[in-house]
């Protein structure tokens, strides 16, 4: 028995110590990042920018997000595992700025320089913040949906949730400039699907009933988007302009297929990049800008294979 | 387990199960030293104050949510509601403190009432409803997910004005007499309710009543026991202590965040069984739970510390989970 117990124990601590001892570098600048979120494929994207900055620029960088944009302390652990390896510079994506500020302050006394990315810390204590204007792409897919359906009409939102800063910002963006520029279209519901396609499938075959003569959908995030077209698809419903936000496979292929109009793409690539970038420029005392905006592009079928843009866009 | 017990499971089943938990705390306790070996020996990062104070921290909240579990599992029961729960009386102590105004004790008397109560919901369901636990706190746990959105008005609540309130969980009582050991009072709290409920389960008639409904609850109820109300009241002081980790929680990050939640019921079960508590009921402690929370901590932080892929934490967690149960099975079997 103790035989065993010893065995598993040793085992156990052996293929710990085996997998990850490979994984630490030398003496390269470490920067890790800690982002909102990890298995998405946009999160993968970022890293990916990432990934390519730190092999361009010699140093090496890590990246950790929670499973949901909703596990604020579990990303404050993560936080604080990555400040205790003493890295060079730490770029942060927060999910509640607030509760990461303790911490935050912690790197600033320890001079380890803080890069928010994606979505900004509301703190003067990062160097500089590389994302989006989100109010301003939403607002955007709101005149192409304005455009598309002839400035008139029934259209409704479906979008990942209402306490993340993207998901206000644009939900926001999109509202107001309906609001303010297009009297006659009217906004019937905004439902929230936590970004999950099944559920956001559900939300919209219900708007549909609900509202069988509506002319757009707008989904507000990647998940929201592909659930908008499945719905649509489902109820069989033709000749309802579904406008998406992000990329992704399914996405691309629905805009080549002609049932979504277009959707509005960040540059989740170049948020990645820029934050390494700008992560080394500040160890190596170099002036960053307050705010890096990584910029968003409207697509659709017309654009989609243009080199520009297909250089943002992710499977 | 024999017919004996069967027959008599508040004669014996207490005392073996003191017998047996202390062999898992054992072989727990065996796996957390191996790991925090392990882990010194791969990073110099790992051993600093700064971090095991931060593994400590993290370790706060699961463990006060498995202490909770560890109560109703031990009956036989299982709660799904326990992260919910914690979201949903650190909502209540939001609109308490934050939209009430009202002092700092109102607002942690609040919580934990409300956590008690809530305890109290479920276990009236359980037991005088018969609804199994599983399903009874699965519809709970939507239940309080929703209720704390529509509370909230889906918006964090900051408790910007208690400023007394982040010392809960992040201030320092033994910092401020030894400086340079500030242990995060989030962490005394755990400690506090560890050392409540094991003295509950081991000294009083509701701990003993705890074990005889999870060894053999038709057993229990011939020997004139009142079952459903022991049963109720289980799950109330489980609720009440669901309540403590919702002001820690709250407390760490300064708000009541209502979306948070849904999958903390599942890593305070892993930390239980981790812990040596049986899934099946009768047998369990409270300090096994607790060194189960810090072997997953410890393990998390440690991985990460040694930068391994987000990936495969996920699947050494994973592994680590099924080896200590199959561990205890082993030993089981075994004895």
């Amino acid at each position: 028995m103790f035989t065993r117990r010893t065995f598993l124990g040793a085992v156990s601590a052996t293929a710990v110590v085996a997998a990850t001892g490979s994984a630490r570098a030398a003496d390269k600048i470490y920067i890790p990042l800690i982002s909102k979120g990890f298995q998405h494929q946009f999160w993968q994207a970022v890293k990916a920018g990432a990934d390519k900055a730190a092999a361009d620029l010699g140093v090496q960088v890590t990246f950790e997000g929670p499973d949901t944009e909703a596990q604020v302390d579990k990303q404050i652990d993560m936080l604080s595992a990555a400040l205790a390896k003493k890295p060079a510079a730490i770029g942060f994506a927060a999910l509640d700025s607030q509760a990461a500020i303790p911490l935050l302050k912690k790197a600033q006394s320890e001079k380890i320089p803080v890069v928010a990315f994606d979505s900004g810390v509301d703190s003067d204590i990062p160097v500089t913040t590389c994302s989006t204007d989100n109010v301003a792409a939403a607002a955007l897919a709101a005149d192409k949906m304005a455009a598309l359906i002839g400035n008139e009409g029934k259209v409704a939102l479906v979008v990942h949730d209402q306490t993340s800063r993207t998901g206000i910002d644009r939900r926001d963006g999109f509202v107001n400039q309906v609001k303010s520029k297009y009297p006659k279209i009217e906004i019937v519901d905004i439902q929230y699907g936590a970004g999950d396609q099944l559920q956001s499938t559900e939300i919209t075959k219900s708007i549909l009933t609900a509202h069988p003569d509506i002319k757009g959908f707008f989904g507000a995030n990647e998940g929201s988007a592909i659930g908008v077209v499945n719905g649509v698809k489902e109820s069989k419903k033709s000749g309802v302009v579904i406008i998406g936000y992000d990329s992704g496979k399914q996405q691309k292929q629905a805009i080549r297929d002609g049932i979504m109009a277009g959707s509005i793409t960040q540059n989740p690539v170049g948020i990645g990049y820029e934050t390494v970038k700008a992560a080394v420029a500040a160890v190596k005392g170099e002036k960053v800008e307050k705010h890096i905006d990584t910029g968003f592009y409207w697509y659709d079928k017309s654009n989609i294979e243009d080199p520009k843009i297909a250089a943002v866009l992710y499977d | 387990m024999t017919n004996t017990e069967m027959a008599a499971p508040m004669a014996t089943t207490s005392g073996k199960g003191r017998f047996a938990g202390a062999q898992q705390k054992l072989l727990a306790f065996g796996t957390l030293i191996i790991l925090l070996i392990g882990f010194s020996l791969a990073s110099p990062n790992f051993m600093q104050t700064s971090n095991v104070l931060a593994i400590l921290q993290a370790t706060s909240v699961n463990g006060i949510l498995a202490v909770a579990a560890t109560l109703v599992i031990i009956t036989g029961g299982i709660d799904l509601s326990v992260g919910t729960l914690m979201t949903f009386t650190a909502v209540i102590a939001g609109v308490v403190l934050t939209y009430w105004g009202m002092p700092l004790p109102f607002g942690i008397i609040a919580a934990i009432l409300t956590g008690a109560l809530v305890g109290l919901a479920s276990g009236t369901i359980i037991a005088k409803m018969k609804i199994p636990p599983f399903i009874a706190t699965l519809g709970m746990m939507l239940i309080l997910k929703g209720l704390s959105l529509v509370i909230s008005g889906t918006k964090p609540i900051y408790f910007n004005d208690t400023p007394s309130f982040p010392v809960i969980s992040t201030g320092s009582i033994i910092g401020d007499v030894i400086p340079g050991v500030p242990v995060p009072n989030g962490v005394i709290v755990l400690f506090l309710v560890a050392g409540l409920a094991s003295y509950i389960l081991g000294r009083t008639v509701l701990g003993r009543y705890c074990f005889a409904l999870g060894s053999n609850e038709e057993a229990a109820r011939l020997s004139g026991v009142n079952v459903d109300n022991w049963k109720m009241a289980i799950y109330a002081l489980s609720g009440g202590i669901c309540g403590i980790a919702g002001l820690v929680i709250a407390s760490r990050l300064n708000s009541a965040q209502p979306a948070l939640g849904q999958g903390y019921e599942l890593d305070s079960i892993a930390a239980v069984v981790i812990g040596g508590t049986s899934l099946s009921g009768g047998r369990g402690t409270i300090l096994g739970t607790v060194i189960g929370a810090l072997i997953m901590s410890v393990l998390l932080n440690g991985l990460r510390i040694l930068s391994m892929p987000q990936e495969w934490q996920t699947v050494v967690t994973g592994s680590i989970i099924i080896i200590a149960v199959y561990a205890d099975m082993m030993r089981k079997r075994k004895a």
